[in-house]
Order: C-alpha cells, then sequence, then structure tokens
C-alpha cells in the first residue's frame, strides 16, 4: 500500500458523495451516502490490515505542498488509527439510523453527513497544523445545518449555542496555533510535538489550546452546549456527535496539548482533575434526575469524558492507554444508547421517561440489546468502557489517589442512574397503551445495534487488538512527558526507608 | 521629458477623466435613453483601465521610477493593486445598477458618469503622496458619492441617505483639513517624504494633533469606529447597487490611502498612532458586531458588517509591518469578493411588485424557494464571520498572523475572541434562509450578468478560493514591498 494516498482517497469518497447527493431525489441520496460510507468503511478495514504495528511511528504519509505555508500533509499514528477506524464504523450506522426517520431535504441532509465524515478523517489524519485547525473548524457547518434544520422543536437555540461555543473556544486556538508556528518555524505536527516551547509561554499556549479541547471534550463547567445540541439533534446526528465529535477534544489533547506542552500539562494537571472530579459528580447527580432520555445519556456522556480527562493527564501509559480505550468503548457505547432512544423515539416521538415502561413485553429483542448497552455504559466486565475505564482510573491512581477515589464514584454513580433509566422505560407496567403497541427491532435495527454490540464485546474481550497498534505511541508520549510528571501520592513506601530503597522504589515508579 | 514620463505614469487617471467627461457630454446631448449603452461604455472604459494598471502590479514597480509631477503622485505597485480592486468593485456595481434603477425609474445617463469620476478620485487618492493630491481625489470621489447616494430621487430614504452623508463628510473633509494644514504648519511640507523627515524624534504636541486629526478623517471615511454612524443610515437609504459601491471601492481606497498616510508620512511617529488604531481595530470589531445584532433590514446589518470588517483590518495596520499591510491588502481583496456576493444576492431578491426585499424576516426559508442564491449567500455569511474553508478565514488568517508575528498577541487574542460575536448575526442570516418555515416573499427571475456576479464571487470565496492564495499573496506582497520600499 506504500504510496497509495488511501487517506487522501478517504477524505475523497465522502466529499463526493456529498456534493452528488445535493443534485439527486431523497431515495438515490440515501443508497449514494449508503454506499460511500460502507467504502470509506472498508477503506479503514484496509488502513488498519496495512497499519505495521510496531513500525514507524507515522503511517500512510502524504506531503504535498498547497499553497502559502500550507501543506497537504497527512499521516497517522496508532492513536490515530483508532479515532479513524472509530469514525468510518460510526458512519454508516448514522446513515442506517436516518433511513426512515429523515424524511424532509434528505439529500442535504446526506450531504451534510458525508461532509461531516470527510472533516472528521480530516481532523484524525492531518498533520499540518493549519490544515488540523481547518478540518476542526470547518466541522461547525454541517453540525449546525444537521441540529438547526433537522433538530427537535428548540432547534435553533441548540445550534447556535453548538456554534458559538465551539467557535470561541477554537477561535483562541488559532492564534496560539499562529504564535506557535511563528516560533518553532514549522506547522508540522510531528515535528512540533517533540519542540519545547520555553515553560512560561507554554502556560498561555495550553490554555488556549485547552479553551478549544475543553468546551469539545466536554469539560465541566463548559459542557452546556452539550446537553442542548444532543436532546435537538436528529439521532443521527446524536451518534456522531457523541461518537466522534467529542473524541475531537481528547484526541486534542492526547496529540497537542500534552506532548507539545508537557510542562504546562504538569503544572495544571490539578485544575484538570479538579474539573473532572467535579464533573464526575456532578453531572452524574444531574443524570439521575432527568426526564428526557436523551439528556440523561447526554449527561453521562460529560461524566465519562471526564474519566478520559483524568486518564489523560496521569502521564502514564495505564492512565493514556485507559483514556483511548475509554474514547473508543464510549464512542460505540454512547452511540448505542442513542441509538436506542432513537429506535423507541421513531416509534412513539418521545424521550420522556415516564411515556414508556414496560417495554419489555412487548419489545424483548430490544430490551435485551439495551440492557446490554446499559450494562456497558456503567462499565461491566468483558465490555469494552470496563477496559477503559479500569485502565483510566488505575493510571490515575498513581499520580492522585483522591481523584481516583471520587472519579470511581462516577462508576456508582453510573450504574444508578442508568439502571434507574433502565428499570423505568423497559421493565414495570405497562402505563401507556401506544408504548405497549410498540412493534419490536426490524432488520435495520438489528444491524445497526448487532455490529455495536459485536464491536463491543470484541473490545471488552479481546482489548489487545486496539491496544497494540497505539501501544508504541504511548510509550513515546509517556517518555516525553515524564521527566515533568507530577509525583504521585499514592506510591508505595515501605517500613523505615533507607536511601538506597527509596532510589529503587523511585525507579519502580517509573 | 520630465512631464512626459508623468503623463504616462497617469494614462488610467487620464483615461478615465477623458471618458468621463465625453461620456457626459454624450448623456447631455443623447438624454436618458442612452443610459445603457453609456453604462457598457463605462465598463468598457473601467476594464481597459484595468488592463492599464495590471502591469505595473504584476511587475511589482516601486521607487523613483514611478514618482511622476515631482512627488505628488505615485503609481507603483501598491496603489496598482488598490486600483485593480476599486476598478472591478465599480465594474461590478455598475453591472448590476441599471435594472434596478430602472424599476425604481430613476435610470438616467448622468449614474455611469458619476460612477466613473468617483473611481477617477479613488484613483487618485490611493496614488496620493502629497496631502494635496490627497485632498483633491478625496473630494471628487466624495462628491461623486454623495450625489450617488441621493440618486433614488423619489425616495425619501435615498435623499436623507444623500443629505447625511454629505452633512457628515463635510465634516470629516473639515476635519481632515484641519489635521492637514497642522500638518504643514508643522513640518513646512505637504509631502509625504517630507513630513516623515520633518516628524522624525519626539513629537511636539501640535504634530501631534495633527496626526490624530488627520487620522479622524480618514477614520470618517473608512468608517472605523467612533466615526462610524453614518454608515447604517446611508447604506440603507443608498440605492442597493450603490450601496454595494460604497462597500467596497472607496472603503479600498480610503483604507489604502490611511496606509499610504500611516505607514509612509507618519511612519516615523508609529507609536503615537498604533495605540489609536488599535483602538479604533477593536472598537470597530466590537462595534460592527454588536450593533448589527438587532438589525432587521439586510443592508443596514451588511453596513454594520463592513465596520467590522474595516475593523479587522485595522489589525494588519497596527501591526505595521510589511506583513500586516500585506495582510490588508489581501483581506481587502477577499472583502471586497464578500461584500459583491452579497449584495448581488440581496439585489437578486425582489418581492412579486418588484420591489427589492431587504427585510431580513422576508428572507425566510429561502433554501427552498431560491436554493441557489440561499447557498451562495450562506456561504458569502460563513465567509464573513471566517469559519473555515471558505475563503474569508484566510482573509481574518494573514491579518492576525501578522499581528502575532509583530509580537502583538493579546490585540490578536481580542479581536479574534470578539470574531465570535460577529459570527451571532451572520449565523442568523443562514438560520432564517435554511431553518425557518418559507415566506415566498422573494420571487422573479434574473438576467445572467447577476449569475455571473453571483457565481464567480461564490467561487472566489469558496474553498476553491485558496488556489487563488499562492497569486494574491504573491501581489499583496508585492504591493507592500513597494509600499515599505518607498519609505
Amino acid at each position: 500500500m506504500e504510496g497509495f494516498p488511501i487517506l487522501s482517497l478517504m477524505l475523497l469518497v465522502p466529499l463526493a458523495a456529498a456534493v452528488a447527493c445535493l443534485f439527486v431525489d431523497a431515495k438515490a441520496a440515501r443508497t449514494i451516502a449508503l454506499i460511500a460510507t460502507l467504502v470509506d468503511l472498508a477503506l479503514g478495514l484496509v488502513l488498519w490490515a496495512g497499519f505495521d504495528v510496531g513500525g514507524a511511528q507515522w503511517q500512510y504519509v502524504e506531503r504535498a505542498p498547497l499553497f502559502a505555508g500550507f501543506t497537504w500533509a497527512l499521516g497517522i499514528d496508532g492513536i490515530a488509527l483508532l479515532l479513524i477506524i472509530l469514525s468510518v464504523f460510526l458512519m454508516p450506522i448514522c446513515i442506517g439510523a436516518s433511513w426512515n426517520s429523515i424524511t424532509k431535504r434528505v439529500g442535504e441532509y446526506m450531504a451534510a453527513f458525508l461532509l461531516m465524515e470527510t472533516l472528521m478523517i480530516g481532523v484524525f489524519a492531518a498533520q499540518d497544523l493549519y490544515l488540523f485547525y481547518i478540518f476542526f473548524e470547518a466541522g461547525l457547518i454541517p453540525m449546525y445545518l444537521i441540529i438547526g434544520i433537522w433538530g427537535g422543536d428548540n432547534r435553533i437555540y441548540a445550534s447556535y449555542k453548538f456554534f458559538l461555543y465551539t467557535l470561541l473556544g477554537s477561535v483562541l486556538m488559532l492564534i496560539a496555533m499562529l504564535w506557535m508556528v511563528n516560533q518553532a518555524g514549522t506547522t508540522d505536527i510531528p515535528t512540533l510535538m517533540s519542540y519545547d516551547f520555553p515553560a512560561q509561554a507554554q502556560t498561555w499556549l495550553f490554555f488556549a489550546f485547552f479553551a478549544s479541547f475543553a468546551v469539545k471534550m466536554p469539560m465541566w463547567p463548559v459542557h452546556t452546549w452539550l446537553p442542548d445540541a444532543h436532546v435537538q439533534a436528529p439521532t443521527a446526528g446524536s451518534v456522531i456527535l457523541a461518537g466522534v465529535l467529542l473524541k475531537m477534544g481528547g484526541y486534542g489533547f492526547i496529540r497537542f496539548s500534552l506532548p507539545m506542552f508537557p510542562i504546562a500539562s504538569a503544572e495544571w494537571a490539578w485544575l484538570i482533575w479538579g474539573l473532572s472530579m467535579v464533573a464526575v459528580v456532578v453531572t452524574s447527580l444531574i443524570a439521575f434526575v432527568q426526564h428526557d432520555m436523551k439528556k440523561l445519556i447526554a449527561y453521562s456522556s460529560v461524566a465519562h469524558m471526564a474519566i478520559v480527562t483524568v486518564g489523560l493527564f496521569s502521564f502514564n501509559v495505564q492512565g493514556l492507554e485507559g483514556s483511548m480505550m475509554l474514547m473508543l468503548a464510549h464512542g460505540l457505547v454512547s452511540g448505542a444508547l442513542f441509538l436506542c432512544v432513537g429506535v423507541i423515539y421513531d416509534r412513539l416521538h418521545t424521550r420522556e421517561i415516564s411515556r414508556y415502561g414496560g417495554i419489555a413485553l412487548n419489545m424483548p429483542k430490544y430490551a435485551m440489546l439495551f440492557l446490554f448497552f446499559t450494562m456497558a455504559s456503567i462499565g461491566l466486565p468483558a465490555t469494552a468502557n470496563f477496559v477503559g475505564e479500569f485502565l483510566s482510573l488505575a493510571g490515575i491512581y498513581q499520580v492522585s489517589s483522591w481523584a481516583a477515589l471520587i472519579c470511581g464514584t462516577g462508576i456508582i454513580l453510573g450504574a444508578a442512574y442508568m439502571l434507574v433509566l433502565y428499570r423505568r422505560v423497559v421493565f414495570g407496567a405497562q402505563v401507556n397503551a401506544d408504548a405497549a403497541a410498540m412493534p419490536d427491532l426490524d432488520l435495520r435495527e438489528w444491524l445497526m445495534l448487532g455490529s455495536l454490540t459485536l464491536a463491543t464485546l470484541w473490545m471488552g474481550i479481546y482489548p489487545e487488538s486496539f491496544i497494540a497498534p497505539m501501544r508504541q505511541d504511548i510509550v513515546k508520549l509517556e517518555a516525553r512527558l515524564s521527566p515533568d510528571a507530577p509525583q504521585g501520592d499514592s506510591r508505595l513506601v515501605m517500613g523505615d526507608p533507607q536511601p538506597t530503597e527509596e532510589v529503587q522504589a523511585h525507579e519502580g515508579a517509573h | 521629458m520630465e512631464f512626459k514620463t508623468s503623463l504616462g505614469l497617469i494614462a488610467p487617471e487620464i483615461l478615465l477623466s477623458i471618458s468621463g467627461l465625453v461620456l457626459l457630454l454624450v448623456a447631455a446631448w443623447a438624454g436618458d435613453k442612452a443610459s445603457r449603452a453609456i453604462s457598457v461604455a463605462s465598463c468598457v472604459v473601467l476594464g481597459a483601465c484595468f488592463f492599464l494598471v495590471a502591469p505595473t502590479l504584476c511587475a511589482g514597480l516601486s521607487g523613483p521610477d514611478t514618482v511622476a509631477f515631482a512627488g505628488l503622485f505615485r503609481a507603483d505597485a501598491f496603489a496598482a493593486m488598490a486600483k485593480l480592486m476599486i476598478f472591478a468593485a465599480t465594474g461590478a456595481a455598475l453591472v448590476i445598477a441599471p435594472n434596478f434603477l430602472d424599476r425604481l425609474n430613476s435610470m438616467r445617463a448622468e449614474f455611469p458618469v458619476l460612477m466613473l469620476f468617483a473611481a477617477l478620485g479613488m484613483s487618485i487618492m490611493v496614488s496620493a503622496t502629497d496631502l494635496m493630491t490627497l485632498y483633491i481625489g478625496l473630494e471628487l470621489n466624495s462628491l461623486a458619492a454623495y450625489v450617488l447616494a441621493a440618486f433614488s430621487r423619489a425616495d425619501e430614504r435615498s435623499a436623507e441617505a444623500g443629505l447625511k452623508y454629505f452633512v457628515l463628510g463635510a465634516l470629516a473633509s473639515g476635519i481632515l483639513l484641519f489635521g492637514m494644514s497642522l500638518t504643514y504648519g508643522f513640518t513646512g511640507t505637504t509631502s509625504f517624504d517630507g513630513i516623515r523627515v520633518a516628524l522624525t524624534g519626539d513629537i511636539s504636541l501640535g504634530a501631534l494633533f495633527a496626526v490624530i486629526f488627520v487620522l479622524a478623517g480618514l477614520a470618517f471615511k473608512i468608517s472605523a469606529v467612533p466615526f462610524h454612524m453614518w454608515t447604517p443610515d446611508v447604506y440603507e437609504g443608498a440605492p442597493t447597487p450603490v450601496t454595494a459601491f460604497f462597500a467596497t471601492a472607496p472603503k479600498v481606497a480610503a483604507v489604502t490611502l490611511l496606509m499610504r498616510v500611516s505607514l509612509e508620512a507618519f511612519g516615523t511617529q508609529s507609536d503615537a498612532w498604533r495605540q489609536i488604531v488599535i483602538f479604533a481595530a477593536l472598537a470597530s470589531i466590537v462595534v460592527g458586531a454588536l450593533g448589527a445584532i438587532g438589525q432587521t433590514n439586510i443592508k443596514r446589518l451588511l453596513a454594520f458588517s463592513s465596520i467590522n470588517n474595516v475593523g479587522f483590518i485595522l489589525i494588519g495596520l497596527a501591526a505595521g509591518t510589511p506583513q500586516g499591510a500585506s495582510a490588508m491588502m489581501v483581506y481587502l481583496a477577499i472583502y471586497v469578493a464578500m461584500t459583491v456576493g452579497s449584495f448581488v444576492a440581496v439585489i437578486m431578491l425582489r418581492d412579486a411588485d418588484g420591489r427589492p426585499v431587504e427585510n431580513i424576516a422576508d428572507f425566510a426559508g429561502l433554501s427552498r424557494t431560491k436554493p441557489i442564491i440561499a447557498m451562495c449567500l450562506a456561504a458569502v455569511m460563513f465567509s464573513l464571520a471566517g469559519i473555515p474553508p471558505l475563503f474569508g478565514f484566510w482573509g481574518k488568517f494573514v491579518v492576525f498572523q501578522a499581528a502575532v508575528q509583530a509580537d502583538m498577541v493579546a490585540l490578536a487574542a481580542i479581536g479574534i475572541a470578539a470574531s465570535v460575536i460577529g459570527a451571532f448575526y451572520y449565523l442568523k442570516i443562514v438560520k432564517v434562509m435554511y431553518f425557518d418555515e418559507p415566506a415566498n416573499v422573494a420571487v422573479g427571475e434574473n438576467d445572467w450578468a447577476h449569475w455571473g456576479l453571483l457565481i464567480i464571487s461564490t467561487l472566489v470565496i469558496s474553498p476553491l478560493g485558496f488556489l487563488l492564495t499562492p497569486w494574491l499573496g504573491g501581489l499583496a506582497d508585492k504591493a507592500a514591498a513597494s509600499l515599505f520600499l518607498a519609505i
């Protein structure tokens, strides 16, 4: 595959299909979108199969000078590979989820989604700082239109909030990027990842990037756009938002903030931990009292992403691998949960929890899959979330036992609100006749949820397939971070330490 | 010999003056019947001037060879680039004007002639290297512009716009003249080079006032805050093609004039004016953004948008470096394309009686009734908001890059954060067109000239515009280099 521009092709396929969708009728647009996303999925699998685990850090590299200092620079490491696979895996499912539920302006809808796919892959594959920014920022336009045109009742407010919040976050990042390029004299991301910015400047740069990624992630207290956007977006919009767009924040941290500003990252880690601890507890409690299913899952997303951030800022291999795993797992599971909500929303057109109840009787297959994803979200072993949460918390425990303790409560609280949600929707008496009359899953829904189930199980039972490609990238990142990493408060100290033993213990901690 | 060279350097201006005068005679003899023919002839003249000027820019001419009339006038690459934008924008306004004015029954033969004289005035402005030349060019342009603003005589708003523009423009000219006389008094010369030499070192209080008054007068012309108040009223009242003209060509001329005055004449006192420019830049960005939020008329909204854009352009001036000047030229070129696109799209919308649709609420659901216009207008709006991958992003990008390279990170950060406010009202237009139910107000067909202009300007600001960046950046660099070489 060497030399063949497969990444450019992956960007081009959905883009071309997006343009085509604008000019055809609804039926053809659906077909084109499905074919294009499946082709991209196939290309993604080719990408994965051809990825040389343990080989060069950056593979499938493409370089072409564009204009005025911009370079068409693409290339992926294991981290980007996995996130690209996640994106191309979720896209056909999104198209499937919109198959019947979107009836107006189908061509434009599919075009917006396909454009979104191009931009998401672009974000993860870009190796030029400005190219990354263009992809990162351009994603606002299709998402704004998706929420605003095909969203729920309060869609206008949600679309504005989504757009302006994320825009404000990213423009500051642009200024930081301009400064960095001015300072370092290159826009090449791999070079910048090993460039040592002055410690004083790192703090400013860190916060400029933080403003963008924290909003995208989203971290408490700038998470408030997320519940609105999720609730108002159409089902597929929520899936892509939770599945991939939030991951851009985590990807930003792992690709930019940590390797480019290691000193500032370590210095301000307490802030991230603090915000994450608050987020886990507060948003879990908020999720607990929601009446709206989508809102509940949206808040649970914020809580899960907070565990991702503590994992990222634990500065060790377990934490970083765990947060990557949790991002992938959350992409699958929360996407699946939004689909589960979408399935019954399509039938009853309400997201009120109290309008449902006892649907296990008339929708047993649905109840089974919903239960599976509920358990996965709680972090049951053998599901993907367990791997991610366990590793993230194990990682943060080494540097801050308090953060580990408080973030650990997120799992308990998560179990509480998810089980309550499940009980109220699926079990109990059938109080609403229309809910009791809903038909069970059809083939399309089976395919969507079934494929997500398999992927979640695979990731939970044999996570090595996913950890292997990114292992050496994580090790490199850890090596970059370790000189400045904060000292942990939970290192074991045996008895009365002698000087020699202390040295040994110190060595052991690394 | 010397005189002949000078005449050669001002060939475009001579062509403009002579054809303006000839066409004026034609208009006097042939009357309003010939107005379309005169419009076409004026476009041809502008096109000819365009090609007369283009070689100067492509060759990047600068230095003593470009100086005409012993330092009164300079036809260098910098002036050439501004002139190209001015002629192109004037030509675009001339293309869209006849149909519009016909529908209002106010198309008269002197309209294209006035446009030619305005273009001539602007052409002199951007080449001026002496306060006298500056003032002649500025007033020639302004006098034509006052009449153009009031051109739709039957319309009260148009008359009001003309009057308002005239009164406030005269005041600004007075301020400018006062500043110029102070400058002359404290430096003993009206030539930019002479002023520059005379102002070296510590600045006296009187000379400082001179700088401030000159800048204030010019700030009025570019409608920078706090001298922006006339803009929304004039833009709303003037006939839409004239508004499109006001928002493009005179802006380019006044901004380039401001660049020449501040970087060349007052170049040694950049510390004295830099804070003024920074204030005007940030205030324009914020006021332009906040003022636009409550507007219901698209022309008023675009007026505030132009104030907002001037703020971004001034950030490049605050940097005061060749990169900053080059960035300003790039921004201006993109701004002209965006503004032409937005006004052409607005002009193409008419209700059943043929009256122009200017109320933003009447744009509702345009994406379903007029999908192509809606898509072009949405692209323009996202571009004005500076969202990549649209080309408007590039303008902001180079300006902020110049500011960061000049170590003005704080200015860049505040400016770009304030641009988010602006995004709000651009989004509002997109929201009305795409999210709301159709109002079915805008009907009516348009001719190929309008479609052509709309499609061209949309293509320029679309992501395809990025293909232009090496070329545009190269030209802007040449222009900026010639400006700084002149110093």
